[in-house]
This record gives structure tokens, C-alpha cells and sequence, in this order.
């Protein structure tokens, strides 16, 4: 525990001490942040317009923009998440620093484990920073918490599952750039696989929709709490940790 | 301390380590000397636990480095080839860092890493970004962090290289104290490095041990026969004759000595000490005698000797 700690500690040292961090927190909030607006004034404008005409109903317009909001800070997660990753494994390697943590007694789970928890808790302090573009919807509107929490949730695992797959691809490189390309396209290809579906049948329609990672936000976004999602998830990064730990064992052989 | 029994690594096909056994006693300070690539940092590497050995065992202060890794990992120093370092954290979070994966607990945490931090005299430079340090300082950063912990075994791959002559000074004279307390391996390709600090010395090419023994009885081994250099006064062929009549003598060999004075070199049987004869016998003709000494084989000689190829 103390080791996860310690390995912990550093990495989120040294996400801060680089500009990574900086780049990564600044586009998403930036991209979040016009997505937000530009949503916020198309809901407004077509409710205008629809009260205008004969028989107004009521818009939910907080709802209508937390639901296209979340979709879209999904898409943005998809390309940050490669960023936080990337470096994990493959700069040990690449300095030389993974001689130092494999001959102290530091085991190849602890060093995982520190190493996913720091991109855990990076993933959070996006989130924290998003909630501020969110409490402008709780300032000049009343909108339903359970979808918001479902929401974040939803993202939460989303991310948490796509950083276990990035860290396994970590390992297998000692290049940065590898790494990230490799892992954008994976998470790329997951996210695709939902179109390809569309074009497929019976089971393999059924199998393909199921491995979308994208398509398993929808109900979170909706504020449906479904076991089966999020087992699904926790299955994703239980896997991608897997495979990490089992790449970090046969690295030793290798080397 | 260190038993080292029939070690050998395979990487495809290549045998880098072949079948090697050595011991180390506790308080000793062992050289490992080879040419690059004779498989001094594999030998290192498997016996600090990062890569297991392909045949052969290896026991560390009584634990296999295989099935009891963990228990090896805290008994040891490492100091790597090239020293481990996070080029973005400073030298007092780094040392910090590495303290507590090596289980130092905090509350001796910060006097064990300034401990070290003097031992190795990187005091100066503790707030340092370590990126922007000097090859010498991020060298003795890597020491300090072997040296964290105060670990029973201690392994160093070349640890003077990139010192200046001074650095190297200090940096001997603070391994040879950690001997007695600590055992030391240290590998290096430097040979004057070996006899000043080392109580033994193992030299391996292509993967296998060509000699082991203390450095001088290495070179006494290698000797075979005693030569001594003289300077003499004289006509050159009575002086060739003269010397080769001594009894004992092997061989003797004339240099290019312009003017009177000539350099020629006596090659006489082991423990046969011909230094008086032959100054008498220089003397008794009425040479100028100018230079006599005895020239004593170097390990480097010995080095040579046992891994030049043919």
C-alpha cells in the first residue's frame, strides 16, 4: 500500500511538473467548454422560435444540454485519455527508471496500480474542472440531478476503462508517440465498431453493438443506472489490467 | 554473501553469460573487469533480480534472486549503467521517492536521504531540477540512491564513469569505507580502479571467467619472468655480450638509445634478483651505469594477456 502510494505520488508530481497536464486539462475545458455554449444557445434559440408558434410545451432546456454535453465530452475523453497514458510505462523504460523499480521491492502490481490510480485521479480533476461549466445550468435553471450524476458516473467508468487500456499499451512500447497513436487507434476502433454493427446481423450485429464503448454512456446520460453497463465497464479496465500485469511479468523475460 | 553457481543467459542464441561461478564474502569488495559486451552487466542485472538467469543459480545475502526476489530486492543497492533518474523531479524529492519504495520509514526518512546525500556530496545541489544537473552530479545522484536504505550488498556498474579526476578520487575512497560494513561488486573497464579499491577480482570475457584472485595475485600468476631496464654507458655489443653471460639471465634486448647511453632491457627467470648482479657487472667494466629498475607487470598487462583474441 505504501508503494502504490509512493508511485502514485510521483506520478501525479510529474503530470503537473510537465506541461501535460496543463495541455491536456486547458483543450478539454476548452473543448467542453464551446461544445457547452454552442449547445446552450441552439436549445435556446429553438425553444424561442417554437414559442413563437401555437401551442408552447415545455423544454427541458438543462436537460436537453446536459445530455448533448456529456456525449460530447465522451468523443473529447476519447482523444485526452491516450495523452495521460502514453508516457506511463514507456518513459520508465525509455529512461531506464523501470531498472530501478523492478530491483527495490516494489511489486509489478503496486507499480500498476499506482500508475492507473494517478490517471484515475487526473481523469477526476478534469471532471471537477467541467463541473464548472456545469453549475451554470444549477445557477439559471433547475435541472434533474440524476441524469448529471448518471452522467458523470457513466463517464467515470467510460474513462477509467479506456486509461487500463492505454496503460496496457504503455507497456509495450518505450515510445511516447508509439503509445499514443497505438492507443487512440484502439480506442478509436471500439468507438467505430458501433457503425460497423449497423451494417451487420443476428449475433455478430448484437456482439459488435456490445463491444461499443461509447454506445454503454447512453443510458448514464439518460440517468438509467444499468448493472449491466456498468459491469461492462469494470470488465474493460479489469481486463486492461489484466493484460498490464501479465505485460509487466513477461517484460522480464524479454528484456 | 554472494553465491553465484553455473550462471548462464541466452538471448537468442547469444550465450552473454556462460556458465559462471563466483563467491563474495561478506565485508568484501569485488572488481568484475571484462571488455564491453563480456557480460558484466547481464551478470549484474541477474543477480539484482531485473532479469532472470537462463540456467544456473544465484543466492544473494542467502536468498535466490529467483524465488525469493522480494526478499533479495531489499538487501540490495543497485546502481544501474545508466543511473535510473526522473529528469524532472528534483535531487531531495527523488532520493525522497526512492527511499520509501525502498521501505524506509518516514520517520527515518529524511536523515537517511541527507545521510546519503553527504556521503556522496550532492549536498548543494538537493533543490535542484535533477535534467539540468551535470553528468558527475546525476552520476552521484544514482550512488546516493544505491545507496538509500544502508543495503548489506551493493551493486555498481561502473560507477566512476563521467567523474572528473577528482569525483573518481572521492568516489573510491567512499566505497573502499563501505567495505566491512557492506559487500560491494563493482564492475568497471578501468584497471587501476580494480587494484585500488578491490580486495578481489574476477575478470570474465565472452561470458566466462578467465581468472579470479586478489589483483596481485593476478599479476604475479601472469608474470612468468622478472624484467628489469637499464641505462648503460658503453659500447653496445661488449654490453650486450657482458649481460648475457650473467647467470639467470634470459634474454636481453637493446633499445634505440642515441649518444653514448644505450636503454636495454634484461628478461631473467622468476625470483632470480639480478639487480646487484648486473650492476656490478656493468660497474666492474667500467660503465656508466645510468638507470636500473625493476619493471613490474601492470593488471593492465595481465588484462591484455587474458582476453586478447587471436
Amino acid at each position: 500500500m505504501q508503494n502504490i502510494l509512493a508511485i502514485w505520488q510521483r506520478e501525479m508530481k510529474s503530470y503537473f511538473v510537465s506541461p501535460i497536464a496543463y495541455v491536456v486539462l486547458t483543450v478539454f475545458l476548452f473543448l467542453s467548454g464551446v461544445f457547452f455554449f454552442s449547445m446552450l444557445t441552439a436549445v435556446v434559440q429553438s425553444t424561442m422560435m417554437q414559442g413563437f408558434g401555437q401551442g408552447a410545451q415545455p423544454v427541458d432546456v438543462p436537460g436537453i444540454v446536459s445530455r448533448s454535453f456529456f456525449g460530447t465530452t465522451s468523443v473529447v475523453l476519447l482523444f485526452m485519455i491516450p495523452m495521460l497514458t502514453m508516457g506511463l510505462f514507456a518513459e520508465e523504460k525509455r529512461r531506464g527508471t523501470i531498472e530501478l523499480l523492478r530491483t527495490t521491492p516494489v511489486g509489478n502490481f503496486q507499480a500498476m496500480m499506482g500508475k492507473y490510480l494517478a490517471g484515475v485521479t487526473f481523469l477526476l480533476v478534469m471532471f471537477c474542472a467541467s463541473g464548472l461549466t456545469m453549475s451554470a445550468l444549477f445557477i439559471y435553471g433547475q435541472p434533474d440531478l440524476k441524469p448529471i450524476l448518471g452522467g458523470y458516473l457513466g463517464l467515470f467508468l467510460y474513462g477509467a476503462a479506456l486509461l487500463a487500456l492505454g496503460l496496457f499499451i504503455s507497456t509495450l512500447t518505450e515510445n511516447q508517440i508509439v503509445s499514443v497513436v497505438i492507443t487512440f487507434g484502439a480506442i478509436l476502433i471500439l468507438w467505430l465498431i458501433e457503425a460497423l454493427a449497423g451494417g451487420a446481423e443476428g449475433v455478430t450485429r448484437d456482439v459488435l453493438s456490445y463491444l461499443s464503448v461509447i454506445g454503454h454512456l447512453d443510458d448514464f446520460i439518460k440517468g438509467v443506472i444499468d448493472t449491466s453497463h456498468v459491469v461492462f465497464y469494470l470488465t474493460f479496465a479489469f481486463v486492461g489490467l489484466f493484460l498490464t500485469y501479465r505485460s509487466l511479468e513477461s517484460m522480464r523475460w524479454k528484456s | 554473501m554472494i553465491e553465484v553457481e553455473n550462471l548462464t543467459k541466452v538471448y537468442n542464441q547469444h550465450r552473454a553469460v556462460d556458465g559462471i561461478s563466483f563467491r563474495v564474502e561478506k565485508g568484501e569488495i569485488l572488481g568484475f573487469l571484462g571488455p564491453n559486451g563480456a557480460g558484466k552487466t547481464t551478470t549484474m542485472r541477474i543477480l539484482t533480480c531485473y532479469m532472470p538467469a537462463t540456467e544456473g543459480t544465484a543466492r544473494v545475502a542467502g536468498y535466490d534472486v529467483f524465488e525469493e526476489s522480494i526478499d533479495v530486492r531489499r538487501r540490495i543497492g543497485y546502481l544501474p549503467e545508466s543511473p535510473p533518474l526522473y529528469p524532472e523531479m528534483t535531487v531531495n524529492s527523488y532520493l525522497n521517492f526512492v527511499a520509501r519504495i525502498k521501505g524506509v520509514p518516514s520517520a527515518r526518512r529524511r536523515s537517511s536521504v541527507d545521510d546519503v546525500m553527504q556521503k556522496c556530496s550532492i549536498g548543494d545541489v538537493g533543490r535542484r531540477i535533477i535534467g539540468k544537473l551535470s553528468k558527475g552530479y546525476k552520476q552521484r545522484v544514482g550512488l546516493a540512491q544505491a545507496l538509500l536504505n544502508n543495503p548489506e550488498v551493493l551493486i555498481l556498474d561502473e560507477p566512476t564513469i563521467g567523474l572528473d579526476p577528482k569525483q573518481i578520487f572521492e568516489v573510491r575512497s567512499l566505497i573502499k569505507n563501505l567495505a566491512g560494513e557492506h559487500t560491494v561488486v563493482l564492475s568497471t573497464h578501468i584497471l587501476p580502479e580494480v587494484s585500488m579499491t578491490c580486495s578481489r577480482v574476477v575478470i570474465i570475457d565472452r561470458g566466462k571467467v578467465v581468472a579470479q584472485d586478489t589483483p596481485q595475485g593476478l599479476t604475479n600468476q601472469m608474470k612468468g619472468a622478472e624484467r628489469i631496464a637499464l641505462q648503460i654507458d658503453g659500447p653496445r655489443e661488449a654490453v650486450l655480450e657482458k649481460l648475457r653471460s650473467i647467470d639467470g639471465v634470459l634474454s636481453v634486448q637493446a633499445g634505440d638509445g642515441q649518444g653514448p647511453a644505450a636503454d636495454y632491457t634484461v628478461e631473467c627467470r622468476l625470483e632470480s634478483d639480478l639487480r646487484s648482479a648486473l650492476a656490478q657487472a656493468v660497474v666492474s667494466q667500467g660503465w656508466g651505469l645510468l638507470e636500473l629498475r625493476g619493471i613490474s607487470l601492470s593488471l593492465e598487462d595481465v588484462f591484455i594477456n587474458l582476453v586478447t583474441r587471436e
